[in-house]
């Protein structure tokens, strides 16, 4: 054993490569076996049935509704919506369940700390591959968008790095929440959360039919801000108001990861 | 004369109000191999991990080659390697990935990783399940590839946490063989065990243990010659108190020690002290005479057994 590397000498590692690293462990764990295959497949087709059901199928009902001074289609209307869902599902299944069993199950975590590698490194991989895992789904949703003309080629590209914010945004709330949970049932709790939100944060009808204080409520939750600039954006209609939106995402972003970095630290480095 | 790779004083681990490791001292050098023995609870394993820097000391001063752990703690770990009590291999990888994937984390780039884990995986005798899952492998593979794993980043000092706990005879001294191997080829060592077996087998030289503090220091051959004597002899009396028999044998060898289900006298000459019980009419019904061991003198040290 004769070659050495800088990393053995006191050097640090960039943190891109450190980030990498975290992302090049689960691209090994996917090439494992078909199991992790068919839970990113299944991922995606809940929200695309509820476009098909709802936005096409209810939506023939109901015909165009008028939001603002906009009146467009309702399956115009429900599809950015059940694209933040699916980045939001996709970002959501890795930094809970997988994060949560490699943190307190297999106890992965902990091998990766005897490395030069930091908590911080780890969320921040893991959070890079939640929101990669999203996109994957959004991808795919913005190209059957197109297909059934709901949002036109430009628009799909320029929606596409919003899909990842909100994928980033979800995934490290996720995370934060993951390092609080005390066993599997705890994930009931966040189911009924997100299933909430779901169903409420302007996803099939606009908020501003809610009573005032319902809609303050929901705009202080995380996917309301994600449908507002999907929306927009698909839509071809972007507006200044969505800037805050887009501040809301990329501040939860911040705030989770620093939660889940420091969770993790008080938990495995004491 | 160089620097010790671990440099302790003083050092010190609390948790809340419980203090695990009360104020040790330690210096470990390059090429040794440094056994920490002592029974569970005894702070073994929150010294490993001050020493692995996933701790931060409470008290006292720690150096890791040199370095201070809380301020150059991620360049400490680049150097070092690591096999917990527990395996933490993961287990949606194969033998192979498991060893490449944690060179990854030391910055290693993907082919000399790959030729790292090649020789490694020939190295812990596992190139036939190379491609096989983990949770494929015994005990003793999965602990074999946990050392294989710690050599990846080719490191100047080793930690291994009890590394052959819960492992069959057979597992165990396959992996001795490994680790007096890389003792051999020079890799500094620093192991906890509560096996005094263990411990004589590898270690250099060791601390003893208990309740957070180190109560001797030395050679296993120091440390027997100067706590414990030459030879034990251990008396069985079927049905009766062994304590019942202090008093009748009083006099006889250095030192007696009742246990439980055993009497220990230890003397120098074996042989000589069980004429004398039987001259004085008594007839164990079952005599051993031994070498004494490490474990013997944990006992006379502490009043306390190893492994209960």
């Amino acid at each position: 054993m004769v070659t050495t590397y800088a990393v053995t000498h006191g050097r640090q590692m960039p943190a891109i490569s450190r980030v990498a690293s975290i992302l090049s462990r689960n691209v090994a764990a996917l090439r494992s076996g078909p199991s992790y295959w068919l839970v990113l497949l299944s991922g995606f087709f809940e929200p695309m049935l509820y476009l098909l059901s709802i936005g096409v199928g209810v939506g023939a009902l109901i015909g165009n509704i008028s939001v603002g001074d906009k009146t467009l289609s309702y399956a115009a209307f429900v599809a950015p919506a059940m694209l933040a869902v699916s980045a939001m599902s996709g970002a959501l299944a890795e930094t809970t369940y997988n994060f949560f069993a490699k943190f307190k199950f297999v106890r992965s975590y902990d091998s990766i700390l005897a490395t030069p590698l930091k908590p911080m490194d780890i969320a921040a991989g893991e959070l890079v591959w939640a929101m990669l895992r999203g996109s994957l789904y959004t991808v795919c949703f913005l190209i059957i968008m197109v297909a059934l003309d709901l949002t036109t080629p430009l628009w799909a590209l320029v929606t596409l790095p919003a899909t990842m914010l909100v994928g980033l945004a979800f995934g490290s709330i996720g995370m934060a929440i993951s390092t609080m949970i005390r066993g599997w049932q705890d994930f009931d709790l966040v189911h009924v959360g997100q299933f909430s939100m779901f169903l409420f944060s302007g996803t099939f009808s606009p908020v501003q039919d809610y009573p005032f204080a319902v809609e303050i409520l929901i705009a202080l939750t995380p996917l309301y801000h994600a449908v507002e600039v999907l929306r927009a954006l698909s839509t071809g209609a972007p507006s200044l108001g969505i800037l805050v939106s887009i501040a809301y995402l990329a501040l939860t972003t911040l705030a989770g990861l620093m939660v889940a970095s420091r969770r993790m630290s008080k938990a495995l480095l004491a | 004369m160089t620097e010790p790779l671990i440099y302790a004083r003083a050092l010190e681990k609390k948790f809340g109000d419980f203090a695990a490791v009360k104020g040790i001292d330690l210096e470990v050098a390059p090429g040794e191999a440094f056994g920490f023995l002592g029974p569970n609870g005894a702070g073994k394993s929150s010294t490993m991990r001050m020493i692995g820097c996933v701790s931060e000391p409470t008290g006292g001063e720690l150096r890791i080659l040199g370095m201070d752990p809380v301020r150059d703690g991620s360049r400490i770990r680049a150097r070092l390697g690591v096999c917990p009590q527990h395996d933490n291999l993961d287990p949606d990888l194969t033998v192979f990935e498991n060893l490449t994937t944690y060179a990854r984390y030391f910055g290693i780039p993907r082919s000399e990783g790959r030729r790292r884990a090649t020789e490694l995986i020939e190295f812990v005798q596992l190139a036939e399940k190379a491609d096989g899952k983990v949770e494929q492998l015994s005990g003793g593979m999965k602990r074999r590839l946990t050392i294989a794993r710690a050599m990846v980043n080719e490191p100047d000092l080793v930690l291994l946490d009890e590394p052959t706990t819960g492992l069959d005879p057979q597992a165990r001294h396959l992996l001795w063989e490994r680790l007096f191997r890389l003792k051999q080829a020079g890799t500094t060592l620093v192991l906890t065990t509560h096996y005094m077996d263990e411990a004589e087998q590898l270690c250099d030289r060791l601390v003893v243990m208990d309740r957070g503090k180190v109560v001797a220091e030395g050679s296993p051959r120091y440390l027997i010659d100067t706590h414990s004597t030459k030879e034990v002899v251990e008396l069985r009396f079927g049905t009766e108190s062994p304590a019942s028999f202090v008093e009748k044998l009083a006099g006889i060898g250095d030192r007696l020690d009742p246990l439980p289900d055993r009497l220990l006298l230890y003397t120098a000459d074996g042989e000589g002290a069980v004429s004398e019980v039987h001259r004085r009419g008594f007839t164990p019904s079952s005599v051993l005479v031994r070498r004494s061991t490490l474990e013997d003198v944990f006992l006379i040290l502490t009043g306390r057994t190893l492994v209960n």
